[in-house]
């Protein structure tokens, strides 16, 4: 269970991201790949747990889920796994390690709101 | 209050971190192993056996995770190769920027190979990149042939596999088929080295695999 290390990573990039740009952060978008290694729902829990007492306290974590695609040197077409225990090609049988996607672990976009002046 | 608007970022802060150190390996002309396994499979002692083996040939080094003890350090300290331990408290991996702090007053030009033993979890680690130039998975006969079915992702991630404590195969009823079988179907074309640390059989194929990519990696520098 290393998924709140994980969401530490991502809430600092993201706290990163807003005080550099001088925003507040109220959604976080996340690219999550079978590959990567993190279990979606345990990083949702941790998430919160993360964002405790920081200025991201009730953001949201939106995880955009990716599948395993390799490209079969076979059939000469990308094809998407369905099980990550079988790198072969769900059409022709042949084994294949040229991995497109999948790997991903990666904040790609910030849903931000401008700070408002207080006068 | 204003309309909430998206922007891009694109950040995996290890990953940042694991290119530097890359970047920093290549400089340096050093070759980095970075070994992954469950508890108890026989990393220290493959470690300790190949830190010793290596030497009269090499300058090696090594890093070693670890949650509480330092007792593998001390283990891995009776190869007189320099060992540092790190530490991780409750975390269950090693993370690029642990690597990174460790090396921080190391001379790695003085160094051919550094070896970075993970902590003992085939889970975690596999979403960690440490900047390594090659990730060995090991796994001992006495685990059973499925652990690569069990544990895809790791599998998947590393670069080479040994299979260890051979010299407990017959004991067992290792099926070594069933388990090249389960190590092809989550990373085909996966190399395998099958030895015994302890005995030294099949070392000797390995050491001179790590020889071949200590002199490729130098290869390109030296053009």
């Amino acid at each position: 269970m290393h998924e709140l290390s994980i969401a530490m990573g991502i809430v600092d990039v993201a706290l990163d991201e807003a005080k550099q740009r001088g925003v507040q952060v109220t959604a976080v978008h996340l690219r999550l790949g079978p590959l990567s290694g993190v279990v979606k729902d345990a990083l949702l829990f941790s998430y919160e747990v993360a964002c405790q007492d920081t200025p991201l306290q009730g953001s949201r974590l939106i995880v955009e889920d990716v599948p395993v695609v390799i490209f079969c040197a076979q059939c000469k077409e990308n094809r998407t796994l369905e099980s990550v225990q079988c790198f072969a090609c769900p059409q022709c049988g042949a084994p294949s390690m040229n991995i497109l996607q999948g790997k991903e672990l990666e904040v790609f976009a910030l849903e931000i709101e401008e700070e408002e002046v207080t006068p | 209050m204003n309309e909430p608007r998206l922007v891009e970022v694109r950040r995996n802060q290890n990953d940042v971190i694991a290119r530097a150190l890359r970047e920093q390996f290549r400089s340096a002309g050093i070759f980095v192993v970075s070994l992954v396994s469950s508890p108890g499979s026989g990393k220290t002692t493959f470690l300790e056996k190949t830190l010793t083996q290596l030497q009269p040939r090499y300058r090696v080094a090594a890093l070693v995770g670890d949650l509480a003890t330092e007792n593998d350090a001390i283990r891995l300290a009776r190869s007189k190769a320099p060992v540092k331990q790190i530490t991780t408290g409750t975390l269950c991996h090693l993370e690029a920027a642990m690597v990174q702090n460790a090396l921080q007053d190391w001379d790695l030009c003085q160094l051919d190979f550094l070896f970075i033993e993970n902590v003992g979890n085939l889970v975690c680690p596999s979403s960690y990149d440490l900047g390594e130039n090659l990730r060995l998975v090991l796994m001992s006969v006495t685990e059973g042939e499925d652990k690569p079915l069990k544990y895809p992702t790791i599998f998947n991630s590393a670069d080479v596999a040994v299979v260890t404590k051979n010299e407990l195969a017959t004991a067992v009823e290792f099926d070594w088929e069933a388990a090249r079988k389960s190590i092809e179907s989550v990373r085909p074309g996966m190399q395998i080295f099958r030895l015994s640390a302890k005995t030294g059989e099949g070392m000797q194929d390995y050491l001179d695999f790590l020889a071949q990519h200590l002199a490729e990696q130098r290869a390109p520098a030296h053009k």
